[in-house]
C-alpha cells in the first residue's frame, strides 16, 4: 500500500525524466524480487517461495509505525553490599583465605602506592602521576583470568599488574625514568608494561587498545591457545571511533577477547551524562551482538563472577564478551587536573565514605574473621615502608644511557639514526656544559 | 539495466570519446610512452635474473612465469601464508579475491581463517593487525585505497609505529604489513588516486615501500612481510594490469631501504619510484634524443622510509644535478626531503638547482588528470633546466 501510494505522489511531482528512471528502478526491483519471490499486484505484499530468503519473511514485518524508545535500563549484578555481606551464597565464589587475602592486600598497596606517588609528583620529584582511588575492586578481574590471558590497558588499571606480581620497585622504577625502567624513559609515568606479565605497554591515545585487544585475541584463537585477551578502557575512550570498530571486528570475526568497560562517570571533567545518551556502554554491546553484562563495579565478587564467566565464555565459545563495571572516579583524572573545578566536594567525599570498594573488602574480610585491625596497621605500614624504600632507591638511579633515545625506532638502527646519533655525540662533546651527562648511565 | 545504460548513454553521446589518461598515449617526439613500451620491464626469462640482487638464482636455473604486478602481489601472498603459519590477510572484500584481484583464491586455499573479510573500518583493520603483530603474529592487511588509509592514521603513526620504541623493544609490531592501492589511474578524482607516502614518511618507526614492476612487487612484499618492522607497503594501482613480467616462481626477496639504478649516466640523476619510473624513462629518452650528448641516471628509490641516501648522493655527486618527481603535491612531498638531503651532502657538487617535479598543490582533480601529473613533458622540462642552468 505505502509503495503504491508513494508511486502516486511520485507521478504526479516528477518530470518526465525523472519519472522514467524511477520506472527503471522499479522494474529493477521486481527482476529481483522474482526470482525468490511471488509479487501480489493488489496488496504488493511478497510471498516467499524459498526458504533462502529470510527478508521477505511476512513476520519481519509490521504494520505499526512506531519507532523504539528508550529501552529498560540494564541493572548492574551485584554479589555484595556495601557492608561486605554476600546477599545470595550461591553467588559467593569461595576463594580461600589467602586468595582473597591477595585481592585485599593488592588493593591496600595500590592505594597506598597512589597516596605516595601522588604526593611525590605534587613535590615535583615525579612529572605526572594518575591514582586509582574507587577503582581498586576491579583487581577481582585479574584474580578471574589465567596469567597466560593478554591485558590491553588504558591507564588506570595498575591492579592488573600487582595482582601479576609486578614489584612496587618495577612500578616506581616506571614513574621515575630511571635506568631499569622497563620503557627505558621514553614514556610518561604510568604507561607500564611487561612482558613476563603479559601486559602490552600503555599509551596515551585513548581507545586504541580496542581494535588491537581484538586482534590479538584472533591471533592466540588461532594459535589454539586457551587463553583470551583483557581489554580495558574507560567510558569516555568508549565514544572514541576505535571502540566501535574494535567490538564490531571481534564480534564478526569471532575474537576471544573480553571488553571491559570502567565507567566511572567521568571523563576527566565530563560526566557521563555528556558522554552519551544511551543506557551506557553495555546497552551498545548488544547492538553488536556481544553478550554483555553489566555489573557493580565496587564489588571485587561480582566483577570475578563476570570475569569468570566471560573468559569462559570467550574461550569456549570463541566470541567476544562485554563487562561495563559501574563506579566513580574519587580521584582526581590525574595530577594535571583538580576535580574540584567541575564536581561537588561533598559528593565525592560521601562516595568514598559509603561505597567504598576497599571498605566493602575489609567488611567481607571481618565476618569471616579472616582480618583484623592489627593486620591492617601491621600490612598499611609495611607497604608504606616499601613504598618509600623503593623511591628513594628509584631516586637514587641514573636515567637510561643517551644511546637509548636512538635504539628500538626500528629493530636495527638505520642509517640516519647512526648519522643524527652521531651528531648528537659531536654535540654533547663540543658543548658539555649545557648537557647533564652525569644524570645518566654511560652505556 | 540494459535500458538504463541506452538512456545514460543517449543523453551523452560523447562519452565513449573522452579519452582518459589511462587510454593509449600517443606517440610524441617517436617516444612510445607508458608501462607498456618500458625497456624495464623483464620481458623474458634471462632477462629476469639480469640484476646484481636477482643474478645468483639464475645459476640454480630457476623457472619465471609471465605474471603483471597484481599476480607478483598474490603470488608473494601465497608464499607468505605457506612459508609462515602464523601470517594472515584480512582487509575489505579480500575474502573473494579483492577489488584489483590481488588476494584472488587464497581464501580458498588457505582456508577463510587465515584470509578473511572485515568489517568496513580502517581504523579497526590497522589496530586489528597491530594487536595480532604485538603478540607475534603476521598481519598482512588490506587498505582497499591508499585513499582511506587515513581512518588508520592514528593506529599508523601513533600505535604501530612507536610500539618497540615506547616498551623499551618489550613488544614490537615487526609482523604488521599494511598493503594499500595508491597513485593515479587516470580517472580516480579525489579518493582513488592519492599518493600518501609523504604523510607517513615523516613518522620514524614505520618503513614504506613501493615497488614499480612485478618482480619487484613479489621481492619486496616479501622483504616487507618478513622485516621486523611495521611496512606500509603502496601499490601502485594503475600497474596492477599493465606492467607484466617474467617473475621467478621461487620463494625471493629483495632489499628494504636499497635504491635500484636502473640506468647509468653521466650528466643528470633522475630520481623516482613507483609508476613514476616509467614517466621518467620517458623523459630521459626525450632528453638525450632532444640533447644530443646528455645522459641521465635513472634511480628507482623503492623504499621511501628509510631512504637510500648513499646511493642517490653517489650518484649526484658523479652527475652534478638532480631532478626528482612524483605524483604527490610538491609542498612537503618526499621531493623536498630528499632535495634537502641532497643538498646538505652535495653543496660543492650541484651544479644546477635541484628540480622538482611534483603534482600540483591541488587535491587530486578528475578531468585535470593529464594536466596535474607530472608527465613527460614536464619531467623532461626539468631535466632541461638542469643541465641547460
Amino acid at each position: 500500500m505505502m509503495l503504491q501510494a508513494a508511486k502516486r505522489i511520485a507521478s504526479r511531482s516528477l518530470t518526465g525524466q525523472q519519472r522514467r528512471l524511477f520506472a527503471v528502478s522499479s522494474q529493477l526491483l521486481n527482476i529481483s524480487a522474482t526470482s525468490a519471490t511471488v509479487i501480489d499486484p493488489s496488496t504488493n505484499t511478497a510471498t516467499s517461495t524459498t526458504s533462502a530468503a529470510p527478508w521477505t519473511s511476512i513476520d519481519k514485518f509490521t504494520n505499526d509505525l512506531k519507532f523504539i524508545q528508550k529501552q529498560e535500563t540494564l541493572q548492574a549484578y551485584r554479589v555484595m553490599d556495601h557492608t561486605g555481606t554476600v546477599l545470595n551464597p550461591e553467588h559467593d565464589p569461595n576463594l580461600s583465605k589467602d586468595e582473597v587475602h591477595k585481592c585485599y592486600k593488592g588493593m591496600v598497596m595500590l592505594h597506598t602506592m597512589d597516596g605516595i606517588l601522588y604526593e611525590v609528583q605534587r613535590q615535583g620529584r615525579i612529572s605526572f602521576y594518575m591514582t586509582h582511588y574507587g577503582e581498586e575492586a576491579m583487581i577481582g578481574s585479574a584474580a578471574a583470568l589465567s596469567p597466560h590471558d593478554v591485558v590491553f590497558g588504558q591507564y588506570r588499571e595498575a591492579f592488573m599488574l600487582v595482582y601479576r606480581g609486578f614489584t612496587i620497585d618495577e612500578f616506581v622504577n616506571q614513574c621515575f625514568s630511571n635506568d631499569l625502567d622497563y620503557g627505558k624513559g621514553r614514556q610518561m609515568p604510568v604507561h607500564y608494561g611487561s612482558k613476563r606479565l603479559n601486559f602490552q605497554t600503555i599509551s596515551s591515545p585513548l581507545g586504541t587498545q580496542i581494535p588491537q585487544a581484538a586482534g590479538a585475541a584472533y591471533a592466540l584463537k588461532m594459535s589454539g591457545a586457551d587463553a583470551c585477551t583483557l581489554c580495558f578502557f574507560g567510558e569516555g575512550a568508549a565514544s572514541e571511533g576505535d571502540f566501535h570498530a574494535g567490538l564490531n571486528m571481534a564480534a564478526t570475526l569471532r575474537s576471544p577477547v573480553i571488553f571491559f568497560c570502567r565507567n566511572n562517570g567521568f571523563a576527566i571533567s565530563t560526566p557521563s551524562a555528556e558522554q552519551y545518551k544511551g543506557d551506557g556502554i553495555a546497552s551498545r554491546g548488544i547492538g553488536y551482538g556481544i553478550d554483555t553484562i553489566r555489573v557493580d563495579g565496587n564489588d571485587i565478587w561480582a566483577i570475578y563472577n563476570a570475569t569468570k564467566a566471560a573468559r569462559e565464555i570467550a574461550i569456549k565459545q570463541q566470541k567476544p564478551v562485554l563487562i561495563e563495571a559501574m563506579t566513580y572516579r574519587i580521584g582526581h583524572h590525574s595530577t594535571s587536573d583538580d576535580s574540584t573545578k567541575y564536581r561537588d566536594r561533598k559528593e565525592v567525599e560521601e562516595r568514598a565514605q559509603f561505597d567504598n570498594p576497599v571498605t566493602r573488602l575489609r567488611r567481607y574480610l571481618e565476618q569471616k574473621n579472616w582480618w583484623s585491625q592489627e593486620e591492617e596497621d601491621a600490612y598499611r605500614k609495611q607497604v608504606k615502608k616499601d613504598v618509600l624504600a623503593s623511591l628513594s632507591a628509584a631516586e637514587k638511579r641514573k636515567k637510561p644511557a643517551i644511546k637509548q633515545l636512538f635504539t628500538d625506532v626500528y629493530d636495527e638502527l638505520t642509517p640516519n639514526l647512526v648519522e643524527q646519533q652521531k651528531e648528537l655525540e659531536e654535540l654533547i662533546k663540543k658543548y658539555p656544559e649545557y648537557y647533564s651527562l652525569d644524570e645518566h648511565v654511560s652505556s | 539495466m540494459l535500458s538504463l545504460r541506452k538512456a545514460i548513454s543517449a543523453c551523452s553521446p560523447y562519452i565513449s570519446q573522452r579519452g582518459y589518461a589511462a587510454t593509449a598515449q600517443q606517440a610524441m617526439d617517436g617516444i612510445q610512452q607508458g608501462v607498456a613500451h618500458s625497456k624495464l620491464l623483464k620481458r623474458d626469462p634471462e632477462e629476469a635474473f639480469r640484476s646484481p640482487e636477482l643474478a645468483h638464482m639464475s645459476a640454480s636455473n630457476i623457472e619465471t612465469r609471465k605474471m603483471n604486478l597484481f599476480q607478483a602481489v598474490n603470488d608473494a601472498l601465497s608464499i607468505a601464508l605457506t612459508t609462515d603459519d602464523k601470517a594472515v590477510v584480512f582487509g575489505e572484500d579480500v575474502s573473494f579475491g579483492g577489488v584489483f584481484r590481488a588476494t584472488s583464491g587464497l581464501a580458498e586455499q588457505f582456508g577463510r581463517d587465515r584470509v578473511f573479510n572485515t568489517p568496513l573500518t580502517e581504523q579497526g583493520i590497522a589496530g586489528f593487525a597491530v594487536g595480532m603483530a604485538a603478540v607475534g603474529h603476521t598481519a598482512i592487511a588490506e587498505i582497499q585505497f591508499a585513499d582511506y588509509i587515513f581512518p588508520a592514521f592514528d593506529q599508523l603513526v601513533n600505535e604501530a609505529a612507536k610500539y618497540r620504541y615506547r616498551s623499551g623493544n618489550q613488544f614490537n609490531v615487526g609482523g604488521l604489513t599494511i598493503r594499500a592501492p595508491s597513485s593515479a589511474v587516470g580517472h580516480g578524482g579525489h579518493y582513488h588516486s592519492q599518493s600518501p607516502e609523504a604523510f607517513f614518511a615523516h613518522c620514524p618507526g614505520l618503513k614504506i615501500v613501493t615497488p614499480r614492476s612485478p618482480i619487484q612487487a613479489k621481492g619486496l612484499l616479501l622483504a616487507s612481510i618478513r622485516d621486523r618492522n611495521p611496512v606500509i607497503f603502496f601499490e601502485p594501482k594503475i600497474l596492477y594490469r599493465a606492467a607484466v613480467e617474467e617473475v621467478p616462481t621461487t620463494d625471493y626477496e629483495l632489499p628494504l631501504g636499497k635504491a635500484e639504478v636502473l640506468k647509468k649516466g653521466t650528466d643528470v640523476t633522475v630520481v623516482g619510484y613507483g609508476n613514476q619510473i616509467y614517466t621518467l624513462e620517458n623523459a630521459i629518452q626525450l632528453a638525450e634524443k632532444r640533447l644530443p650528448g646528455i645522459s641521465c641516471e635513472l634511480i628507482d628509490l623503492r623504499t621511501i622510509l628509510p631512504w637510500d641516501v648513499e646511493t642517490v648522493v653517489e650518484s649526484v655527486k658523479k652527475t652534478g644535478r638532480l631532478v626528482i618527481a612524483h605524483e604527490a603535491p610538491k609542498t612537503a612531498g618526499v621531493g623536498a626531503e630528499v632535495t634537502s638531503t641532497v643538498m646538505e651532502h652535495c653543496f660543492l657538487n650541484l651544479e644546477a638547482p635541484i628540480q622538482r617535479v611534483c603534482g600540483w598543490d591541488t587535491p587530486f582533480p578528475l578531468v585535470f588528470e593529464k594536466y596535474y601529473m607530472p608527465t613527460m613533458i614536464r619531467c623532461f622540462d626539468a631535466i632541461k633546466k638542469a643541465v641547460e642552468y
